[in-house]
């Protein structure tokens, strides 16, 4: 009957370290229950009792082979393909009873279906391109209007030296620098400079 | 809105802030990403510590001779790559066209690099890490088919981030997601070379001095790991038989070479604003000196990561044999660990050797998984993001990591930028009275348009092309042109009153010899070996296939006829700027010497342009 009977490995080290416990003929009659209860869902009749699963062949790996027998037709076995439907709709449910998972508690023959990883709605990396790309352009922008403002500064700065530098120019252009005929001193002439007590003050 | 400041000197060039920021800049230009991952895979190939032996003398002999000659050129002609050659002698021109079209092409492609570490890097703030996992295939019964039979982070390199075609003449579509993080990347050069010397100045503190960091908290973190002692011990290990290979002796002078990132007419553009009056010979021997440091420093935490990458693959490949054993004998769990898989082995093998032969076991080596030598973008993204998988805490490993490599390679960016901006500021492409941003904000732009090629789907090979032959060939010639030009055409004389003048002391009898002999025999020699050897077989690629029959290996593929064209035409292009230049003005002058009104150009020199 090796086509309805399934080989299970268990490795409940690999899954619970220092907490793993033990196999023993407790944990076969949970395995027994857990089949039948499968079988019993998936089919939703209350035929299949625990005494139905049969294991043989138990190793230390440890590994053994099961079949589900049908005592409503004379001890033959339950098809491959309705264990198999069967233990596929309730894997977690069987998984969570040994603390284990489809890696550690592997059905030789019945392949898992894997779960999608989660995924949000907007990838992850969008959202922090988003945000660089924000500090970048806000960066730049920064940067243009502080030129822009420093220019304005500078020609506001260059008319005014401008300005001044044309004022002194013309001053100086006539020859004589202006500031020297306003100056209260002006020229001193040497003949009157004597007598500069006698000058009234300007 | 040139922003120049107002500064007392004549020319109202730009300046830096301070010396610390000269130096600091030259040093980030010079430290870029292949300090992390070409040097380390060239002291692992050629004999670990015994590669040392050849790269110092190259430093000694070809690196610092020719950093001095750029610093001092730059320092002393005040003007970029083109302007300085033009002022040496016209007919040199075309030395400085060829730095100024060397930097071009390499700033499109290095910044396309930086878009890979881009896209890494803001994909690294996920759980689990992309390249941790494989994707499933359609009916959910297993993974993706291509990623299964590779590796997941394979995986996310060739496909999800390259979408690789199997062949270069397959161009295929421009990859939108590679298209913003290439936008995202001139930006943010364009945000830091905005104003010049004036805004790199200000960020070269960080991008410079960022990646020591890093590299610290990796070299205390990857000593802690299991295996790193493995990976040290073997890189360091000398075999000094491979000396006797000239291979190495190549290898190790062209990597000094491309290393200080000499002949792109950037280190010439940093000098030129400095003032006159300034010790170039200490600075270059800091450069150089600073730069080889730190290729060592790099090498330490690659090595240990990369060592405990192979420790862990090789205990994978343990606990896999182990598992089929156990599975297969139906032994119980942790009968057999890895101390006593050996003993188990041949217990079973002398026992049950048909089953063990039918179990096809891997034969786990450890000397073979650090065997596996990778350098390049291969070191980066395959071999260190699988490592980081595996480290506690991967997120911020793999943060810390993109943004050291960008760290790295946007310092080096600033030195190619500036290679091209301060010769087209001193042309006066544009007129004066508009401001810097705008030459800036054009060329950043121009860029970003023609490097969208390499977001094509045949975008890498096409890198790895441009890095080969752009940035290869043209440097050596443009390198060995300029030391013949400073020496036997500016005269060497007039070089070392120059120098004298600007550092205040007498030039060594060092760097006479260098100058004059050593240097250009040695480039001479390097660029013949180097031609000879890529001339030895015809130039080829691997390439990644998903179909081919040795797939995850790739494959390797000749380049078709018009792509070997583009190889040479890009090898040529730089190269032959200095002749054509030297005639077109050969050509002027003999107009010119008709004239009678024509006066000869003056003399030029460093002093004279100063007092």
């Amino acid at each position: 009957d090796a086509q309805n009977a399934f080989k299970v490995r268990i490795s409940i080290k690999t899954a619970l370290g220092d907490n793993a416990y033990a196999w023993d003929a407790n944990e076969e009659y949970l395995f027994k229950a857990m089949v039948a209860f499968a079988m019993r869902r998936y089919s939703s009749k209350s035929t299949t009792q625990i005494s139905n699963v049969l294991l043989c062949n138990v190793t230390d790996r440890v590994s053994f082979w099961f079949v589900v027998t049908d005592s409503s037709k004379n001890v033959s076995t339950v098809p491959g393909s309705e264990v198999e439907a069967a233990i596929r709709m309730n894997r977690n449910r069987i998984n969570s009873a040994f603390l284990l998972s489809d890696k550690t508690l592997q059905f030789l023959k019945i392949t898992s279906t894997l779960s999608p990883p989660v995924e949000p709605s907007t990838p992850v990396w969008l959202i922090v391109f988003g945000v660089v790309l924000c500090l970048i352009v806000a960066g730049i922008v920064f940067l243009i209007v502080s030129g822009i403002q420093k220019h304005k500064k500078k020609n506001k700065e260059s008319t005014e030296r401008e300005n001044l530098e044309e004022k002194v120019e013309v001053t100086l252009e006539n020859g004589i620098p202006c500031e020297a005929l306003d100056l209260k001193a002006g020229h001193i002439n040497g003949v009157f400079a004597a007598d500069d007590e006698r000058f009234t003050s300007l | 809105l040139s922003a120049t400041p107002e500064i007392p000197k004549e020319d109202g060039r730009p300046k830096w802030d301070n010396k610390f920021q000269y130096i600091l800049s030259c040093i980030g230009f010079a430290v870029g990403l292949g300090n992390v991952w070409r040097f380390p895979y060239l002291c692992q190939i050629h004999g670990g510590g015994a590669f040392l032996i050849p790269y110092f003398i190259a430093l000694l002999f070809e690196g610092i001779p020719l950093l001095h000659l750029e610093l001092a050129l730059g320092q002393c002609l005040r003007k970029g790559s083109i302007g300085a050659w033009n002022t040496i002698s016209p007919y040199l021109g075309g030395v400085g066209v060829g730095s100024w079209v060397v930097s071009v092409l390499v700033s499109l492609y290095y910044n396309t690099v930086l878009t890979w570490v881009m896209w890494y890097f803001i994909n690294s703030f996920q759980e689990p890490l992309p390249w941790s996992v494989c994707p499933l295939n359609e009916n959910r019964t297993g993974f993706n088919e291509e990623c299964y039979e590779s590796t997941a982070v394979n995986y996310f390199w060739y496909r999800k981030t390259l979408n690789i075609t199997p062949d270069i003449a397959e161009s295929g579509t421009l990859q939108w997601w590679l298209i913003l993080c290439l936008a995202t990347c001139w930006a943010v050069v364009y945000l830091c070379t905005i104003r010049g010397i004036e805004t790199t100045g200000k960020a070269i503190y960080v991008t410079a001095i960022f990646p020591y960091l890093v590299l610290t908290i990796f070299l205390i973190q990857g000593l802690t790991l299991p295996g790193a002692t493995d990976g040290l011990i073997y890189l360091f290990t000398p075999n000094l038989n491979t000396l006797k290979n000239p291979r190495v002796w190549l290898d190790a002078a062209t990597q000094i070479f491309f290393s200080l990132s000499l002949a792109f007419g950037g280190l010439i553009a940093f000098a030129s604003y400095n003032p006159t009056k300034n010790d170039c010979e200490k600075d270059a021997v800091t450069v150089a000196i600073v730069n080889s440091m730190t290729s060592l420093y790099a090498s330490i935490p690659v090595f240990s990561v990369l060592g405990f990458k192979a420790t862990t693959a090789y205990w994978d490949c343990l606990d896999r044999n182990i598992l089929s054993i156990i599975n297969e004998f139906d032994l119980p769990e942790e009968s057999i660990m890895r101390q006593n898989y050996t003993s188990w082995i041949s217990f079973l093998n002398s026992s049950y050797p048909e089953k063990i032969a039918g179990l096809k076991l891997k034969s786990c080596n450890l000397q073979e998984f650090l065997d596996q030598s990778v350098s390049g973008t291969g070191l980066a993204f395959i071999v260190f993001t699988q490592a980081i998988i595996l480290m506690p805490g991967s997120q911020a490993w793999a943060i810390l990591f993109f943004i050291m490599l960008f760290s790295l390679g946007l310092s080096s960016m600033f030195g190619n930028i500036e290679g091209v901006f301060t010769p087209l500021l001193e042309l006066q492409i544009i007129p004066k009275s508009a401001p810097k941003e705008l030459l800036s904000g054009i060329i950043c732009l121009i860029s970003f348009l023609i490097a969208l090629c390499f977001t094509l789907r045949s975008g890498s090979y096409w890198i790895d092309i441009f890095d080969r032959y752009a940035g290869s060939v043209p440097l050596l010639v443009i390198a060995f042109f300029e030391v013949i030009g400073v020496v036997y055409v500016y005269k060497i004389k007039r070089f070392s009153k120059d120098v004298e003048w600007m550092t205040g002391r007498k030039l060594n009898l060092y760097w006479h010899i260098m100058w004059r002999f050593i240097s250009p025999l040695l480039l001479l020699t390097v660029f013949m070996a180097f031609v000879t050897l890529q001339m030895q077989k015809p130039p080829s690629y691997t390439a990644w296939n998903p179909k081919y029959e040795g797939f995850p290996m790739k494959e390797e593929k000749v380049y078709p006829p018009w792509v070997q064209a583009i190889c040479v035409l890009l090898a040529v292009l730089p190269c032959v700027c200095v002749p054509l230049v030297a005639l077109f003005h050969l050509v002027k002058q003999k107009r010119r010497s008709k004239d009678p009104s024509f006066v000869p150009q003056e003399v030029f020199s460093c002093q004279g342009a100063n007092s």
